[in-house]
């Protein structure tokens, strides 16, 4: 009898031991934002499934667009499937709906999603999330930094008639008033609109030298096709949200010319070899483009592939201090998030730190331009 | 603002509302024959882009299945009701219209690369795909209830919508396409360029519109279905048969749809949930005309076309405000000025 309960205790305590890390991922691979998160799921399915000897297993969720799906996948994530960490989401508001879950439950949280309000300001809520991808600030100053040097003195905007448009426009014109950038006219437009030749006039009477395009994926070409049907001969800039190939196949030969600032990653082939992100950034398109076919890589999935990065460099740290599958394992967890040094990631080099979850650097964008329907790096 | 802007403005407003006119017609249509107010009208100037870009790009459109299972479905209620009343000649051709047609379109497409047709082909073989989908999903869906409240009807729209939606979805993935412009023609009007592709989608919209006043005033088919309209009970007396009628109104929404989906698709990116948006903006030309009259409601969707360009220039973020906020005022109208009948005590 005793035998029998000291060797149940022992096959308990040995599966504990052998307790495999879990890791939660909600994103949106169906509603508006699919573009971004169908890459972004496909490249969870690239990631380690063993780190520091800790069999790793990811549970996938869609939460369609929708911030209400993204709470509820969390709080099935962390309640059903006893989750270590979380991945998620891929936009700003599913990000910010899945914090108040995540802080709740004590659970590291990694967002891709672009708006820098995910991790500022730092307060207690923030200590549990990180994120990979570039604060739109980040992505706004190279954009103004572009404007100076071509000699831009007037700029005119039009962007999405939700958040996105509207936070790139605070952005973006914060900074460039800052740089003495006069922005000469704000329009907006919705994703679905079929015509936008209202804004267009009213953006081309105000003669703009440059033009901003607040947008992300293929509705943005519209905008840009709309300018040059009216002949405008200005430059005109879009924001990094377009980085997919879906945008040149819809924009054509209309957006060529286009400027964008963007994560290296999507001219990883291009960067000069010195350039220290530009290793682990073709590790990562060779493992994408070897499953999915030459081409097919777009710089969302990048933002997965760097929460992975940053998982692997955070689980060895973490498994030296507690068990997977408990609280402490989940603070230990999140302690080592906070202290990645040099981190190379496919977007930029993660340098975290207790007031910056974010961890980027100037090393995190690129300016490029299309040019024969492809992106090509400015140098 | 100058004369030019003006000119340009309302210029873009008439191609969108020439589309829009369209579509309220069709709903017109729908409406006064079958009380249905047909929500899924949009879906189809989606499905019938979309289906024409993916032939463009040389793949198999997903419609081809959805057409293939809604016609087998189609040819199994009729087919139970054939067989059980015992009329057996009647089967072979509803299996050859319901299933034979769709499988051979669908041979078709796997036998030749649609890139390697010319354009207007692929637009036939797009109407072919589509079109169908409209007296098929009039039977599915609506046909046994076709006796219920306006308010059933309605319910079923949005069902069928949101199916329409997803399956989209499924069929054409998340972003968009465009087709490339039928014509590159360019010309300068006061001063103002103007695509040759604007003028064909007005100059279209036009000539579907006088075909259709044709239709309804000189064919035996056009003046059955007006006589449905009017009374559908001394319609069906007269020996006009209400599930022909209501198939037959279907085929036209659903073939006015498509046309308008590839009328516009080279001017701009059409995704699988843009026909919402679209046949929203035909429904409150069609409301402005009371559901009732054709001229009126083709007017009223011309003047959300214009009104829509125009906020667009003033007052951009407030577009689709300004828009949809257009249908209070003509709702205030109409419930003053006509008189209010009880449906459900009729």
């Amino acid at each position: 009898m005793y035998k029998k309960l000291t060797l149940a205790v022992l096959t308990a305590l040995s599966t504990m031991a052998l307790a495999d890390i879990n890791v939660g991922v909600s994103l949106s691979a169906t509603g508006p934002a699919a573009s971004l998160g169908i890459p972004e799921k496909n490249t969870i399915a690239l990631l380690p499934t063993t780190i520091g000897g800790q069999k790793v297993n990811y549970i996938v969720l869609d939460d369609a667009t929708d911030p209400t799906a993204a709470t509820k996948n969390i709080k099935k994530l962390i309640g059903e499937n006893k989750v270590d960490v979380v991945i998620g989401s891929t936009t700003t508001p599913n990000s910010l709906a899945m914090m108040d879950v995540a802080v709740d439950n004590e659970t590291p949280l990694i967002s891709m999603a672009g708006s820098a309000i995910v991790v500022e300001p730092m307060d207690a809520k923030r200590q549990w999330v990180f994120k990979t991808a570039q604060n739109d600030a980040h992505m706004a100053t190279a954009l103004v930094q572009h404007m100076t040097d071509k000699n831009v003195q007037t700029v005119a905007f039009i962007g999405f008639a939700d958040a996105y448009g509207e936070g790139w426009f605070k952005e973006f014109a914060k900074i460039a008033e800052a740089r003495k950038l006069k922005v000469v006219a704000s329009e907006r437009f919705q994703r679905n609109d079929t015509s936008v030749t209202g804004q267009i006039l009213k953006i081309m009477a105000a003669k703009p030298d440059a033009v901003l395009v607040g947008g992300a994926g293929t509705p943005a070409a519209l905008p840009q096709k709309a300018l040059k049907e009216k002949g405008y001969k200005g430059l005109i800039y879009q924001t990094h949200g377009v980085a997919n190939n879906d945008f040149l196949r819809v924009g054509g030969k209309d957006v060529e010319g286009a400027f964008l600032p963007v994560g290296p990653m999507v001219v990883a082939a291009q960067l000069p070899n010195d350039n220290p992100v530009k290793k682990s950034a073709m590790e990562y398109v060779a493992k994408y483009e070897a499953v999915h076919g030459k081409g097919s890589v777009s710089s969302f999935g990048g933002h997965a592939w760097d929460a992975g990065v940053l998982l692997q460099s955070a689980i060895p740290l973490a498994l030296k201090k507690a068990q997977p599958g408990t609280k402490e394992f989940r603070k230990a967890l999140r302690d080592a998030l906070e202290n990645s040094k040099n981190l190379a990631g496919a977007h930029g080099i993660f340098n975290t730190s207790a007031n910056d979850h974010q961890g980027f650097d100037q090393r995190a964008r690129v300016m490029v331009t299309i040019e024969n329907n492809a992106w090509k790096l400015i140098k | 603002m100058d004369l030019q802007i003006l000119l340009l403005l309302g210029q873009d407003g008439i191609t969108n509302g020439a589309i829009y006119a369209l579509l309220a017609l069709a709903l017109v249509l729908v409406f006064t024959v079958t009380r249905i107010i047909f929500i899924p009208q949009g879906e189809f100037v989606a499905y019938g882009a979309l289906t024409l870009a993916s032939l463009q790009a040389g793949k198999v459109p997903g419609t081809v299945w959805l057409l293939l299972v809604l016609g087998c479905l189609v040819a199994l209620l009729d087919g139970i009701a054939l067989v059980r009343e015992g009329r057996y000649r009647k089967l072979p051709p509803l299996l050859i219209a319901n299933i034979g047609v769709p499988l051979l379109c669908a041979a078709g497409l796997f036998a030749i690369p649609p890139t390697e047709l010319p354009l207007w082909i692929q637009v036939v073989v797009s109407m072919l795909l589509v079109v169908p989908l409209g007296p098929m999903i009039y039977r599915v869906a609506y046909q046994p209830l076709a006796g219920a409240s306006v308010l059933v009807l309605l319910i079923v729209s949005v069902a069928v919508h949101v199916a329409m939606i997803g399956l989209g979805l499924l069929f054409f993935g998340a972003e968009g396409s465009r087709t490339p412009a039928f014509t590159d023609l360019s010309f300068e009007l006061a001063g103002a360029p103007l695509q040759g592709q604007t003028i064909l989608v007005v100059v279209a919209s036009a000539v579907l519109i006088i075909g259709l006043y044709f239709f309804f005033e000189r064919t035996i088919y056009g003046k059955a279905l007006r006589a449905t309209a009017m009374n559908r009970t001394g319609a069906r007396l007269m020996g006009i048969p209400p599930i022909l009628a209501g198939k037959l109104c279907f085929t036209l929404a659903a073939a006015i749809g498509v046309f308008s989906g590839i009328l516009i698709a080279p001017i701009t990116t059409i995704y699988y949930d843009s026909g919402f948006l679209i046949g929203l903006k035909g429904f409150v030309g069609a409301i402005i005309g009371g559901l009732a009259s054709y001229p009126i409601a083709a007017l009223g969707a011309i003047l959300v076309g214009l009104l829509e360009s125009y906020s667009s220039f003033y007052a951009s973020a407030f577009k689709e405000v300004i828009v949809f906020t257009l249908i209070i005022p003509v709702l205030l109208w109409r419930s003053l000025t006509s008189t209010h009948v009880e449906e459900e005590e009729e």
